[in-house]
């Protein structure tokens, strides 16, 4: 792999273009591998990564059935935060944050990573009082969180209407500074490169369609479009598909699938410096470095597979943004699209073993795996290649729906979807 | 948005009216207090989630205000059929054919 930098830029563009490589090699699949990992998102092929940069297994191959950067790595409205009220939820979030601090030089590889500030505004005594819940729970935790008062809010971010007037009065906000946003597909390309270049084998069009387990229960490959490919180690990150492939090695999980939508702008000139999110009227809005607006739906109330969803769903969420943001009423949409998310009822991720031995899980991240992709894929790495889950990811088990140890996010997610 | 069929009303309206309810025909147990916990993750947690043919419930909220069952196709969202609550599960066999057939069933036959 030849370095991405400064110098290579200029080389190029002496002579004209002509000697920058495939980011990542596509080669066919070999008979079997040490790990095949099902997903080729940015949880996947991150753990593909860190499987083979912390851990030395570098005879894995990605199995992706479309291609890199076409599913929700690519469908999401690109946030990164990690003010959660849980431990198990700071844990592995900021854990996350803490990657994407440095994921850029790590890779070689822009992934835009700006921490422009996550603000969560706050429009009753309720938001309130659970903001500031939020922000001294993250705070012992060492977490970056802070109180802000209308006026400190509208002097971070100035569009921000604070008169009394307002449809939905602001009375504060909840600021994460190091919180922002990423470029999404850079994250899977950057990730996809740098596994290729470790040896990882990626794997694009190649739908498993069947987990196969020996007479001893163990795993011992998949079926895919490709036909069989053995590993002794599996990992499932195929978000909102994990129920439909965990079925064929008998393993039924809590998750739900649904349909959950974005939306970008035309392209603007730079208004907006930060990531603003309401929960109470359901918006959140950031400015990408093109100019668009990315602004997110909710989910739709029932289970599908079909990449798209109401519009209902958007007009609800552009309402809100209408009222909070009056300037932005004439600012035309330009495109939309729909992710499937695997909700859990608990609203927090799950990842660890099954009861199949060899076969590991990371699923459920519903509405918010963007922000997690680096810290997931690095504790994934490290549950695929220790057989059990490193402490950060302790609490996320598959049986804790069994224990009822639940992880309660459900209340403390951003906006409720 | 979806166009649903009410069965007591005996017209189509639009989502809005209406609430899902998750998975039909899921009977909690009677005896819920003597059930092991993997029993209660079971019947509590644990949900099918098919690409392809599911049976769920709705309500319509503003409406009629009652429940009840819908067999749709979770990839087209197409609905095949919706009937009341406390009949029985419809034979797929009974409304997967005239060219109802989703590309999926066609191509995996109706999900297991």
């Amino acid at each position: 792999m030849r370095k991405y930098s400064v110098f290579a830029v200029v080389r190029e563009a002496m002579r004209g273009h002509k000697g920058w490589e495939a980011q990542w090699a596509s080669p066919e699949p070999r008979k079997e591998y040490d790990a095949i990992i099902i997903g080729g998102g940015g949880h996947g092929l991150g753990a593909a990564y860190y499987l083979a940069k912390e851990h030395g297994i570098t005879n894995v191959a990605v199995l992706e059935k479309g291609w890199i950067g076409g599913g929700n790595t690519g469908r999401n409205t690109t946030i990164i935060r990690s003010n959660y009220l849980y431990e198990e939820s700071m844990h592995i979030y900021e854990h996350s944050l803490k990657l994407w601090e440095n994921l850029s030089q790590d890779l070689n590889y822009n992934v835009m990573y700006s921490p422009r500030g996550v603000m969560m505004l706050s429009h009753n005594v309720h938001d309130q009082q659970s903001f500031k819940r939020h922000i001294n729970a993250n705070r012992l935790y060492g977490i970056d969180n802070e109180w802000l008062t209308p006026e400190q809010a509208k002097a971070y971010c100035p569009p921000l209407d604070i008169s009394k007037t307002a449809r939905y009065p602001i009375n504060g906000a909840a600021l994460q500074r190091r919180g922002g946003t990423a470029r999404h597909d850079a994250v899977a390309w950057g990730y996809a490169r740098a596994a290729s270049d470790r040896g990882v084998h990626i794997i694009q069009n190649c739908e498993v369609t069947a987990i196969r387990r020996g007479p001893d229960g163990r795993v011992v490959g998949v079926e895919t479009s490709k036909g069989f490919i053995g590993a002794k180690k599996i990992g499932v990150s195929a978000a909102g598909h994990t129920s439909v492939v965990m079925q064929t090695a008998d393993v039924r999980v809590p998750l739900q699938s649904q349909p959950l939508q974005a939306l970008v702008s035309e392209p603007l000139k730079p208004i907006f410096p930060c990531v603003v999110m309401s929960n109470s009227v359901h918006a959140y809005i950031s400015q990408s470095d093109k100019g668009e607006f990315v602004i997110g739906a909710g989910t739709d109330q029932y289970n599908s597979y079909s990449q798209t969803g109401g519009m209902q769903i958007i007009t609800h969420t552009l309402d809100a943004i209408c009222e909070l943001f009056p300037m932005f009423r004439r600012v035309k949409m330009m495109r939309q699209w729909g992710g499937i998310v695997d909700v859990t009822v608990d609203r927090s991720p799950i990842q660890g073993i099954t009861p199949v031995p060899g076969l590991f899980i990371n699923a459920g991240w519903g509405t918010g795996g963007f922000k997690a992709t680096p810290g997931s894929a690095h504790l994934f790495a490290h549950l695929i290649a220790k057989g059990e889950p490193h402490k950060f990811a302790a609490g996320l088990t598959l049986d804790r729906f069994r224990t009822g140890r639940l992880i309660d996010e459900a209340a403390a997610a951003a906006v409720a979807h | 948005m979806l166009l649903i069929y009410c069965p007591y009303c005996e017209e189509e309206r639009n989502e809005l009216e209406f609430r899902n309810g998750g998975d039909a025909h899921i009977a909690r147990p009677t005896n819920i207090a003597d059930i092991t916990d993997e029993e209660f993750e079971e019947y509590f947690f644990i949900r099918q989630n098919p690409k392809g043919l599911i049976y769920e419930r709705w309500r319509h909220v503003h409406g009629c205000g009652k429940f009840f069952n819908a067999a749709r196709d979770t990839v087209s969202d197409r609905f095949y059929l919706s009937y009341k609550a406390g009949e029985p599960k419809p034979d797929p066999a009974t409304f997967l054919n005239n060219g109802n057939e989703s590309a999926l069933n066609k191509d995996k036959g109706a999900s297991k």
